[in-house]
């Protein structure tokens, strides 16, 4: 089934028919709040931190053509190559030339969602150039041809028992789900590839504009291994990742770790500036930092320009009760959970995208958990409206709500309405429950009982009482 | 919660021209309609000049800082809103930190789970007010509502244009809400109550269901 022609409603409704790999989302997605909340609760400067990233982050955005002029400027003196990507494509394009132009024949990635984004593995592939994944969750969602349901954990939705399974049938081993042991069998594999592999390929978590660094962190040294050992580094970087100096990015990778994974500090945090230098033992021989636009440029001058601060921590996912009770993959976009419903729409656009921003009940925990304090709700309410206003909800939505509008502005026509309202569901309702109501809200009643209105309404009460003689 | 705001001695006025604060449409992204019914309770609520109590916390969320925004480009109504947000409450709010009681003689035999809701939680950041409220109540016993701070999946429209979504964040509550012990279930929003309230009917569950004013007004 193509299911990049499903609805997102649609999409869900087949992940709520999994209720096993619903589970394992639902599972992780706690454990991460847990851990988080142990953290934070260790961390008190972590609140002021917090306003302090957001400052910067804001910052950043507010002069982001000079920051991302000077940071290039930077990579380029340390002895890198910069590229502008505009799209998807001219991205991947310069990726595969790359490869081909430099005889690459094997590729090792560390975890990256712009890569995940423009879908470069495909493009490398289709160019005749093995991709391999180290990040051990992105490995698992490669060898079972899938994309990522979390953007920090991609494979949060697999048990141990599917992982083994996919470990036997693609690593010609005996199934075991035993973690340790599928740690190591990842781990032995993968340790010939980054040793044979000619092209590492990273994300990048901040740029630093003032030194032209790359700041890469990963728990698992992959990273570190992807970007050190093959003799061509290229980092792909979202041109809003960026700060402006070494010392913001003292006060950011805190707030994005302790947010991410409830770790002070994760195990390996990379700062890469420039290739191998004369002399040095280790390094690439060269290093590519491709800076790409993909929308984001557009966002900067919309109502949503905001979501541009997110530094991809996840944490909004794994508050979030939409996601935790379909999982990332119903939302058809590398970025799921609330942060995803706001910048699918805002980088792909509304036309196909108009559904998620709905994908909400503003509950606000995204938030209140966000580290840089986004206002999530008010984003995806912007884009409701913005949706709404290119006449992507549905007619009787529409038209009901103007209908209801009228008759609220009219205090005489909501009474009446309160009592048609009162007489009809008494007399449809058994012991004052109604199982069914008519379409188009007959969704309310697929999931529980709709109440029958009171006989007499507040109001009409009100009006019957005798005016209460008040001690002043 | 106006017998209770009488028995302090507060009078109460009610105005039946008030009809809907427009939250359905603004969080639907209606947002003209959304201003059509915020300038008609701009309007009814500017009457007068005193605190206004809402028993309901999304409701409240709505006036205290949705109007303002809403409104922020209508010159006539920009400063109504702000004014009319400035003394508008929450139920719980209002008692607890407006006048500062929190004991209000009531009595009521129960197990009660107490469900915080999000608008009122996160929005008008009340925390405590409610269960403060509770503890006063003479023959209540308070129980511990697992993961009592996630949403019960309500969001208005939400809860029909995504119905199967809402249903199952639904479940999630219901479990804990079982879990929990509870005879009881007592929330300050009406939004909330309806929904969790159809899900129990559904279930067939014995668990009452009560807005948090209803509970205070029992007097043994």
């Amino acid at each position: 089934m193509n299911k990049a022609n499903l609805t997102f409603y649609e999409r869900a409704s087949d992940a709520l028919a999994n209720p096993s790999s619903l589970q394992a989302i639902r599972v992780g997605a706690r454990k991460f709040v847990t851990h988080r909340a142990t953290a934070v609760a260790a961390f008190p400067e972590m609140d002021t931190l917090r306003d302090r990233a957001r400052l910067i982050r804001a910052h950043t955005l507010s002069s982001l053509d000079v920051f991302l002029a000077e940071f290039a400027d930077n990579v380029e003196a340390n002895g890198g190559c910069v590229f502008w990507a505009k799209n998807a494509t001219e991205a991947n394009d310069y990726v595969v030339k790359l490869a081909g132009a430099r005889e690459v024949r094997q590729v090792v990635k560390s975890k990256s969602m712009v890569t995940e984004e423009i879908e470069l593995n495909h493009a490398l592939e289709a160019a005749g150039v093995q991709v391999v994944e180290s990040d051990l969750g992105e490995f698992i969602i490669q060898l079972a041809g899938e994309k990522p349901s979390h953007i920090l954990a991609p494979a949060l939705h697999k048990t141990r028992a599917q992982v083994g399974q996919l470990f036997e049938k693609n690593l010609n081993t005996r199934y075991t789900d035993d973690l340790f042991a599928l740690n190591e069998i990842a781990r032995s594999h993968l340790r010939d590839i980054f040793l044979s592999a000619d092209m590492g390929i990273s994300g990048v978590n901040f740029g630093v504009s003032e030194s032209g660094t790359v700041s890469l962190v990963t728990n698992e040294g992959n990273g570190r291994f992807t970007t050190s050992v093959p003799r061509i580094h290229v980092a792909l970087m979202g041109m809003e990742r960026l700060v402006p100096t070494l010392a913001d990015l003292a006060i950011m990778l805190p707030v994005l770790e302790v947010s991410a994974t409830g770790q002070k500090l994760t195990v390996y945090n990379n700062l890469i500036t420039g290739p191998r230098r004369p002399g040095e033992p280790d390094g690439p021989e060269e290093l590519h930092v491709v800076i790409l636009d993909n929308g984001r440029s557009e966002i900067l001058a919309t109502e949503v320009a905001e979501i541009l601060y997110c530094i991809r921590c996840g944490a909004c996912l794994n508050v979030c009760p939409v996601y935790q009770s379909i999982g990332g993959h119903a939302y058809g976009s590398v970025y799921s959970g609330p942060v995803g419903s706001v910048l699918t729409p805002a980088l792909m656009g509304l036309d196909q995208w108009h559904q998620l921003p709905h994908a909400s009940t503003l509950c606000g925990a995204c938030k209140e958990i966000c580290p840089i304090r986004i206002d999530i709700p008010r984003l995806l309410l912007q884009l409701r409206n913005a949706g709404n206003r290119a006449y992507h909800s549905p007619a009787w939505l529409r038209t009901g709500m103007r209908t209801y509008r009228t008759i609220a502005q009219r205090p005489f026509l909501f009474r009446l309405g309160l009592r048609i309202g009162s007489v009809a569901t008494r007399l449809l309702a058994k012991q004052g429950w109604l199982k069914v109501i008519p379409s188009p809200l007959s969704g309310w009643t697929d999931h529980r009982a709709f109440p029958a209105l009171a006989k007499k309404s507040f109001r009409q009460l009100w009006a019957e009482r005798k005016p209460k003689e008040y001690a002043s | 919660m106006v017998e209770i705001l009488e028995a302090q001695g507060i009078a109460v006025e009610f105005s039946c021209d008030q009809t809907c604060c427009g939250q359905p449409a603004f969080n639907g992204g209606f947002w003209n309609d959304a201003r059509g019914m915020a300038r008609h309770t701009l309007d009814v609520f500017s009457r007068t000049g005193d605190p206004i109590v809402v028993p309901s916390g999304s409701c409240a969320d709505m006036i205290v800082h949705q109007y303002p925004e809403l409104l922020r480009d209508d010159v006539e109504y920009v400063s109504k809103a702000q004014n009319v947000a400035a003394r508008t409450y929450e139920f719980t709010q209002f008692m607890v930190d407006k006048i500062g009681l929190s004991n209000v003689g009531a009595s009521f035999c129960g197990r009660a789970a107490y469900h915080p809701s999000c608008h009122g939680m996160r929005g008008l950041n009340l925390r405590e007010q409610a269960q403060t409220l509770m503890e006063h109540v003479d023959g209540l016993e308070q129980v511990e509502l697992p993961c009592a701070e996630e949403c019960c999946g309500f969001g208005g429209l939400f809860s029909v244009t995504m119905s199967a979504i809402s249903g199952a964040i639904l479940e999630q509550k219901l479990d804990h809400l079982i879990a929990s012990g509870a005879d009881l279930l007592v929330a300050s929003d009406v939004g909330c109550l309806m929904h969790m309230a159809g899900g129990l009917q559904r279930r067939g569950s014995e668990i009452a269901v009560k807005h948090i004013a209803e509970i205070l007004n029992e007097q043994g």
